[in-house]
């Protein structure tokens, strides 16, 4: 099927929540808010005509300081029977004090079971939480990790400071300490 | 009498399984609670080896992020830099010419062979079957040679490069690669007579960590570990890239999605890679090797760099803040690694550096599957398993 009139058929049925049909060479993606969205994959999916039985990918990305709601989940999608191909970004946005909730998305691990581990690392890496999420903790980063490292006001490399690993911190200070021991 | 009885309670038993483990194939951990012999619960711990390449790479220019890409999957680097530079070329719209497009197709079958090889060596290695490994690094070894002769490295090659490749190959590689080609499906046999009817090894692999097809991509297996179980999903068929459009082969699936299938799967892909590679040899087009149709995000020729002063400053540009009229927009982009489907997203804000680099491994999905494949079965059967999805940790953690 034409991703085209995929999303065409989304806006049709979805108007409220569909913000822009974007394309790029010829892969189309459906910019949607975050409330309904879950509804709108669970759609992709099940539909006969889409059948998406297939999540390639999940991913986070971080727009800061290029436009409002500050983060996308994109979703990129793929049938193995139709064999078509397409994308739904989700916006999400940065928590504030009037809505501490803001920063979270449903979660899609009982459509698509690959997408578990797909959103721990998004949590993991840009602080994005997954609603309903069986098991969400961080999974590439140390348990203890404080900060996300994929969001762009996270440094490449700096002296961190307090900010600094706390076990990287207790290594620095024990070979500070068995420097004492040194022969000379 | 008490005494006795609590001395005899079962319980079950939480233990500690990696990161430095043989079986595990690197640095995964997990920790398996297991009754008796059963396992009832197993949890993979993963992030040894993270290394932000995804960061790093969107503080790099598009060229300069290619030798990170030889890092993720390490023994098999030449398929990660071709669809590195497939999903560059895809964002910027350029396409090299047939001559560079063939010689890829064929280092990338060369690459699906060793990765193979290493695997079936590993695979059966921790299954029990010590003499397979011993002949399939006889073979690796020289692959490895003829990747020496082309590119002067034999792991981490970044050979392929963006609108091309790096150099030509002389005839006198085309003629050994030809006769490996040759003399390669007489090798397979050789293997398969030390394990394909021996009775031990279907024993271990038979009926062990079976998904059905369903189920496996619903989980977002891809690769081999899929079309075990009877799909033929196969990037190089449904979205076809460099000159897997001109070359004939098949997709062999396997039909019950247990460890024997994916073996079978594994050892039939490995001959349709040498009948790849030998058309590609047969079909080899001459020309040039990078594409001039765009010279704004390829590198100049090196010899024309040498004597030429605007290729020289061409050069110099292009390395130092990269190819600066990469278009505004996203693309994904994936090509068929020996493990499975490596996906690159690529978010393009119009500099030389991706905004956003997202990498799907293979190797990161089908790791999270392991609970499924292992609950349920004994202790022994969690190395098949782990063996079978062909895991390579590098590329898993990033």
């Amino acid at each position: 099927m034409n991703p085209l009139s995929i999303a065409q058929t989304i806006q049709d049925k979805f108007p409220k929540e569909v913000k822009e049909i974007v394309e790029f060479r010829k892969q189309v993606s459906v910019i949607i808010q975050r409330d309904r969205a879950k509804e709108i994959l669970a759609f992709l999916y099940f539909n006969k005509d889409f059948n998406f039985d297939y999540l390639v990918d999940l991913c986070g990305v971080d727009y800061m300081g290029q436009k409002k709601p500050r983060f996308e989940v994109v979703y990129n999608l793929f049938s193995m029977k139709h064999r078509h191909f397409f994308r739904v970004r989700v916006e999400v946005d940065e928590d504030t004090q009037d809505a501490p909730d803001n920063l979270s998305v449903d979660t899609v691990t009982d459509i698509w079971r690959g997408a578990d581990w797909h959103e721990r690392e998004c949590f993991d890496l840009f602080g994005i939480r997954f609603k309903g999420h069986p098991d969400l903790r961080r999974i590439l980063m140390p348990e203890d990790w404080e900060g996300y490292p994929l969001r762009k006001d996270y440094p490449l490399k700096s002296d961190l400071g307090d900010m600094e690993w706390q076990e990287y911190k207790d290594l620095i200070e024990f070979s500070e300490k068995a420097k004492q021991y040194e022969v000379r | 009498m008490t005494k006795t009885k609590d001395a005899l309670r079962q319980r079950e038993l939480t233990i500690n399984m990696g990161p430095q483990h043989p079986a595990t194939h690197g640095v995964l951990r997990l920790v398996l609670e297991i009754d008796g012999e059963t396992v009832i619960k197993c949890t993979p711990y993963v992030g040894y080896l993270h290394r932000g390449t995804e960061k790093l790479c969107e503080n790099r220019t598009y060229l300069s992020a290619m030798p990170l890409m030889d890092r993720l999957d390490y023994i098999s680097s030449m398929a990660n830099d071709v669809g590195y530079c497939v999903a560059v070329e895809r964002l910027l719209g350029i396409e090299p010419p047939e001559r560079a497009k063939f010689i890829r197709t064929m280092m990338c079958e060369m690459t699906r062979i060793s990765s193979h090889i290493l695997w079936l060596g590993t695979h059966a290695l921790d299954i029990g079957a010590m003499t397979v490994f011993l002949y399939s690094f006889r073979e690796r070894e020289w692959i490895m040679d003829l990747f020496e002769m082309v590119c002067g490295a034999r792991l981490t090659v970044s050979f392929p490069r963006i609108g091309g490749i790096r150099n030509d190959v002389s005839q006198e590689f085309l003629d050994s690669l030809y006769k490996f080609a040759e003399e390669f499906p007489s090798r397979i046999i050789e293997y398969e007579t030390l394990i394909d009817q021996n009775r031990i090894w279907l024993q271990r692999t038979k009926g062990i960590g079976v998904i059905s097809a369903e189920e496996a991509v619903n989980w977002g297996f891809t690769g081999p570990t899929l079309r075990g179980s009877g799909v033929d999903y196969d990037v190089r068929k449904y979205m076809p890239y460099d000159a897997y459009e001109q070359v004939d082969f098949d997709v062999p699936v396997g039909k019950e999605g247990d460890v024997y299938d994916r073996y079978r799967c594994r050892m039939e892909e490995m001959r349709q890679s040498v009948r790849i590679i030998k058309q590609c040899i047969e079909k080899l087009p001459k020309g040039p090797i990078m594409t001039p149709d765009a010279p704004k995000f390829t590198l100049p020729p090196k010899d024309k760099v040498l004597k030429d002063m605007e290729a020289m400053i061409h050069h110099f540009v292009m390395l130092t803040k990269g190819p600066l009229t990469a278009p505004v927009g996203e693309i994904y982009s994936s090509t068929e690694v020996p493990k499975g489907e490596l996906g690159f997203y690529i978010v393009s804000d119009g500099s030389g550096r991706p905004y956003r680099m997202r990498l799907r491994s293979p190797s990161f999905v089908h790791v999270s599957a392991l609970p499924r494949l292992c609950v349920g079965s004994l202790v022994a059967d969690v190395i098949a398993n782990i063996g079978t999805i062909d895991v390579v940790l590098g590329e898993c953690d990033r």
